[in-house]
């Protein structure tokens, strides 16, 4: 492989330019990953991996992956959380890589949420 | 934590919830002096005077969403048990500095683990704060600086894909080359 250089990044930079049409940076997509003392050692960080990867395999700018801290929740760690615009976030629970991809295959990438993996549904107030 | 690479991002998960913007952490493999060292430096809101000696205690937290705050007492147990010292130094409104150091032979010490996932995990996840790894084995050593990067992208986020691939491919193939050399 290719030693890859700062070089890489300047191109990068110039098809991101020719690329982006009149969208603003609009963020459509908020995944949290939760990442407290208890979900790191759950296995949060392999969660995280696991949505890079496959974001690096899209060409969508309008995805934004978050770390957070402890949401209380601590014996269902790994918690990710999928907020898709205009829907109501979904909190899931004891996540790995796998389950992890197949959220971001489905739920983030089809909208189809994946109640199996499910805690909770955050209801608006 | 089965990795000390773990620890480094529970670390610095506390880092961030004190506001820091610039993050330096460094990791040091010295076989011949059968030393693992791990330095982390931050420019938060730093602890209390009156604190200091309180974050170690697992039932001391600043949080709100429980009552307990594992990580640094975690951290320097895994350190003092692998025969060697942790230590905490902080000043109120520059910055907090952790540094544990490790036996590295000794039979109970964790693996450093996936740096580059911790590393990936935090630059991506955290795209308006900056972070600077320098990582030694052996006299060679691998260093990223996430603001010479973002100069060079000039506003295009670090969560562009293009840019996630980038960083995934840079780091893993940098600590690649170090430990392959020198492992």
């Amino acid at each position: 492989m290719a030693k890859l250089t700062i070089e890489d990044l300047k191109k990068i930079r110039e098809n991101a330019r020719k690329a982006t049409s009149l969208r603003s940076g609009e963020v459509t997509v908020k995944i949290t990953v939760h990442m407290g003392t208890c979900g790191i050692a759950a296995g949060a960080r392999e969660c995280m991996n696991a949505l890079l990867e496959e974001l690096a395999q899209t060409d969508r700018q309008d995805i934004r992956i978050m770390n957070a801290g402890c949401m209380g929740m601590c014996s269902s760690e790994p918690n990710v959380t999928v907020e898709l615009e205009g829907q109501p976030p979904v909190i899931y629970q004891h996540m790995d890589g796998n389950k992890t991809r197949q959220v971001f295959k489905r739920h983030v990438l089809k909208g189809e949420v994946q109640t199996d993996f499910a805690l909770a549904r955050i209801k608006e107030t | 934590m089965r990795e000390l690479s773990l620890h480094i991002l529970d670390v610095i998960e506390n880092s961030l919830a004190a506001g820091a913007t610039l993050i330096h952490i460094s990791i040091v493999d010295d076989a011949d002096q059968n030393m693992l060292g791990i330095t982390i430096k931050d420019n938060g809101k730093g602890i209390e005077k009156s604190s200091i000696k309180k974050v170690l205690d697992p039932f001391f937290t600043t949080r709100t969403t429980r009552r307990i705050g594992l990580g640094l007492s975690l951290f320097r147990d895994a350190a003092e048990r692998c025969g060697g010292r942790f230590s905490i130094t902080s000043k109120k409104n520059e910055g907090t500095e952790i540094v544990a150091t490790f036996e590295r032979d000794h039979i109970d010490r964790a693996p450093l683990g996936d740096s580059a996932g911790t590393l990936l995990s935090l630059v991506v996840g955290n795209p308006f704060v900056d972070f600077t790894y320098t990582h030694e084995i052996a006299g060679s050593s691998f260093f990223l600086d996430t603001r010479q990067i973002k100069k060079e992208l000039e506003g295009v986020p670090v969560s562009h894909p293009d840019v996630v691939k980038w960083l995934g491919d840079t780091i893993r193939q940098g600590l690649v080359t170090l430990t392959d050399t020198n492992g």
